[in-house]
């Protein structure tokens, strides 16, 4: 009965939000400010139906109702309240209600400002939003219902919306439960992160169509929603970060990032909304490439499509593979509709899009920003090609091939190297004009202090050729931007006389969105450091070890004492965990238990890896196989990854440069806006 | 008769048995001493790490925990015990389940080509855009920042204009 009814508060979520859409364009046409009004009031209430909705499904879930399919395949008896809770976006159906939830929340908070100055936005806003909640939404009523229930029939047990004929309801005795990768802390995060990134790039996409349709292609809708593209990039950099961390705990591969086809699918949109966030600053300064902005958010948005799509979809099999279905060709077929109409939009106002004024210079700041872009699209192109090349061999050629991280490494660590390397001089060249003379003025002193680090980092530590041209442009870029820091922070102790943490504070709060883009600058070093050292300077071995017995590895000694395993039946786990002594030059450097966790309702395990953790590196134990008669024998595998707690520590630093880059700065946008203004009217148009 | 006859057969039978058992031991140490040392797991691995199973999809074979996965290792330890090569060993699996078994796509051209292709592509839009920008307007010949934002910062080029205007 309580699954009929959520159903049914699932088909009037969906009709409103068609109504919503109907109503934002008949009103918009008819300029019925009445009817817009009506649409903005529909879909304010999508948010209200979709969480009543979502409460029916974790009321299913928490109280074990068996009857419902999606509470049977992602819940069991054994689980805690909040992985019950949590697994209502384990599974396929349960993921995309959470999809169009989140949608709705952000469609929402959009609504909900003031309109005032933009009131020709508006009906287009809602119809872009409510016409991408209603696909989602859609897709639950009609092909992923998570109130299906199961019936008993004569031809046995099956799923169905409404009762079948001659059939009784049937409740399983207990559910098949999670998936235990599932139950991770940093999974149960991971996803909402990644879906508040996807949904959140909608809202940018949702205003440059308003732009494009109303013919207000002036950079406004780049201002109203540059603090949205911001916190979008934000959720979706904290999602991928999470899920490094939670591949890297639970995974048991002794990495972070395995190039795997869905991760490349969350991944994709950070590409272009990356690329947009450097490209907009062009626009907003210099009044150029309105083109290219139109296609980043555009790109952005189809990549989220694109990006649920392989997960959801099941047309790629990876370690996420748990959310198969046969929803694939609605989302491809969707994805194509938006990026045809887009194209068309854009096409339609080809000439309103052209630049205000030229470029002037090979090495200005809108330059380098334009190669940054060339960069993080030729990845783009590197990533979509891996993906979707496995698909474009058995398709001509009836081969199934695997592409793996020494295609994507091979070919985009060089692209990777040169983006970083322009974060070292872009920061230094100036809007409008630069020459090499003035650029290599400013340059020098960081670039003969890179030197004099890589020379110290070659003479104790490295002699890879690899390495070293990475160590030297993070210390090139590193330089750069503490230098850039220190000048700013040296001139307002001049100027106004404030000592060094009060001018680094009011400085960093003057211009957030500059300061915090170079924090985010030196966090990316960070992480550049920690991948190096991974990915350059990892060792592994394997061993099968007696009680006692030893193994070193990169000047560790581990010692295998001995192993227990006991049953948990109120949480149906099976451990089975063992202890390594961990010693350094003879001296005892502490315990660690690496373990594998065997679930009874999902009959799968996990394998917990133990780990000490330092800046200088990681020792990372998996225990792969034991003896369970005997007890004395157990196999091990060691790796000892260098630096890794830096990729790490600058993911955190990475996410604080966001927070300050995001926050509102009121009284300076209020200045940008008027001069802005002012220079828009002194300023001629030129051709594009 | 046929009791007396069938006993002579078991007599027969069981030293035959032996002989056969015996020789089958044999030749199996004969086959082990020919195989050398068991191979190490790392040295397993190594050639583990750059296949994949087809069923455990985007998980390599030497991080797999399947029991499909335990064998296929098992399998590459045999055949290096048999003194085959990283190459034949890549090749037996490949012979065996498909290119897909490799972490690499066999056909190596084809792979980088498109991307080196597209990326290529946008190097020449990219100059040629370039070029567009940068052709000289007369609306702009002094080429500073319309919106006052981009001044230049030689300090010779700013002296020396400085100098000309005091001469006027």
């Amino acid at each position: 009965m309580i699954a009929n009814f959520g159903f049914g508060v699932l088909v009037v979520s969906f009709l409103v939000t068609l109504y919503s859409v109907f109503a934002a364009i008949y009103g918009d046409r008819t300029k019925n400010a009445a009817m817009v009004e009506s649409a903005r009031r529909a879909m304010l209430l999508t948010w209200p139906l979709l969480t009543l909705t979502a409460g029916i499904l974790i009321y299913l879930l928490v109280n074990n109702h068996y009857e419902v399919q999606f509470v049977y395949e992602v819940t069991s008896r054994s689980m805690p309240t909040y992985l019950k809770i949590t697994a209502w976006w384990g599974g396929q159906s349960g993921s995309l209600l959470f999809w169009s939830w989140l949608m709705s929340a952000f469609a929402s908070l959009v609504t909900l400002r003031k309109w005032d100055r933009d009131r020709e936005f508006l009906p287009w806003v809602i119809v872009v939003a409510c016409v991408t909640m209603a696909f989602f939404i859609g897709m639950n009523v009609f092909f992923e219902n998570p109130f299906m229930q199961l019936y008993e029939t004569f031809t046995g047990i099956q799923p169905a919306t409404f009762q079948p004929a001659d059939s009784v309801l049937f409740t399983p005795a207990d559910g098949q439960g999670l998936n235990p990768l599932l139950r991770h802390p940093g999974m149960i995060i991971h996803p909402p992160m990644l879906y508040l990134g996807f949904v959140s790039f909608v809202i940018p996409y949702a205003f440059a169509m308003a732009a494009l349709i109303t013919g207000r292609t002036d950079d406004r809708w780049i201002r109203l929603t540059r603090r949205w593209t911001l916190w979008a990039w934000l959720f979706l950099s904290f999602g991928l970060v999470l899920g490094g961390r939670w591949a890297y705990d639970v995974l048991g591969w002794g990495g972070y990032w395995g190039w795997d086809p869905v991760e490349i699918a969350a991944f994709m949109p950070w590409l272009t909304g990356t690329a947009f966030l450097h490209s907009v600053m062009i626009q907003e300064k210099r009044g150029m490439l309105k083109h290219w902005n139109m296609i980043l958010v555009i790109l952005t948005y189809a990549l989220v499509i694109f990006g649920t799509f392989l997960t959801r979809s099941g047309v790629l099999s990876s370690v996420h593979s748990f959310a198969q279905s046969a929803i694939g060709p609605l989302f491809f077929a969707f994805i194509g509709f938006t990026l045809i109409t887009s194209a068309a939009l854009i096409i339609y106002r080809w000439d309103r899009l052209k630049s205000e004024t030229r470029m002037t210079s090979l090495l200005s700041r809108e330059a380098l920003f334009l190669l940054n872009n060339l960069l993080f699209m030729s990845i783009l192109v590197v990533c979509f090609w891996g993906v979707i090349y496995p698909l474009v061999s058995e398709l001509f050629t009836g081969q199934k091939v695997t592409v793996g991280p020494p295609f994507y490494e091979r070919a985009t660590s060089p692209l990777w190297a040169s983006l970083l390397f322009l974060m070292g001089v872009a920061p230094l060249s100036a809007w409008g004009h630069s020459t090499v003379k003035t650029l290599g003025r400013a340059m020098w002193k960081p670039l003969v202090g890179a030197i004099v680090i890589t020379a110290f980092i070659f003479a104790t530590y490295t002699q890879k050729v690899g390495a070293l041209i990475g160590f030297f442009i993070i210390a090139l870029v590193l330089l750069v931007t503490v230098y850039e820091y220190w000048r700013g922070v040296n001139a307002r102790q001049r100027s106004q006389g404030e000592n060094i943490f009060t001018a680094f504070w009011n400085l960093t709060g003057r211009n957030r969105r500059r300061y915090g883009g170079y924090i985010i600058h030196i966090s990316m070093m960070f992480m550049a450091i920690g991948i190096i050292g991974i990915e350059m300077f990892q060792s592994e071995t394997q061993g099968t070890l007696a009680q006692g017995q030893s193994l070193n590895i990169a000047g560790y000694e581990v010692r295998y004492n001995e192993i227990a395993s006991w049953d948990n039946m109120p949480a149906g786990v099976r451990y089975t965990r063992s202890s390594i002594d961990v010693y350094r030059d003879g001296e005892f450097l502490g315990e660690l238990n690496p373990r594998i966790d065997y679930y009874f309702d999902s009959q799968q395990t996990m394998t917990i890896p133990g780990n000490r953790s330092t800046l200088k590196d990681d020792l990372y134990i998996l225990l792969v196989d034991w003896e369970p008669v005997s007890s004395s024998g157990a196999t091990f595998k060691i790796y000892v990854n260098p630096l890794v707690n830096w990729l790490w520590f600058g993911s955190l630093l990475f996410l604080v440069g966001i927070v300050i880059a995001a926050w509102p700065e009121k009284e300076t946008e209020r200045v940008a806006a008027k001069a802005r203004v002012r220079a828009t009217a002194k300023q001629p148009s030129a051709a594009d | 008769m046929i009791k007396i006859l069938k006993a002579a057969s078991t007599s027969t039978k069981l030293p035959l048995a032996i002989l056969i058992a015996l020789a089958f031991t044999l030749t199996l140490t004969l086959m082990a001493s020919a195989q050398g040392p068991t191979p190490t797991d790392d040295e397993v691995n190594r050639i583990a790490k750059q296949l994949y199973c087809p069923v455990c999809e985007s998980t390599p074979l030497d991080v797999c925990p399947t029991e499909a996965c335990r064998q296929w290792r098992d399998l590459i330890r045999t055949q290096l015990a048999e003194g085959k090569t990283e190459e034949e060993i890549k090749q037996y699996f490949v012979e065996q389940y498909g290119a897909r078994a490799l972490a690499d796509p066999p056909n190596r051209l084809a792979s980088y080509l498109v991307p080196a292709i597209a990326i290529l592509f946008g190097v020449l839009l990219l100059a040629r855009g370039f070029q567009m920008w940068m052709k000289p307007s007369t609306t702009e010949t002094n080429a500073s920042d319309p919106r006052g934002e981009a001044k230049s910062v030689d300090p010779y080029v700013a002296k020396l204009e400085e100098e000309l205007k005091k001469q006027k």
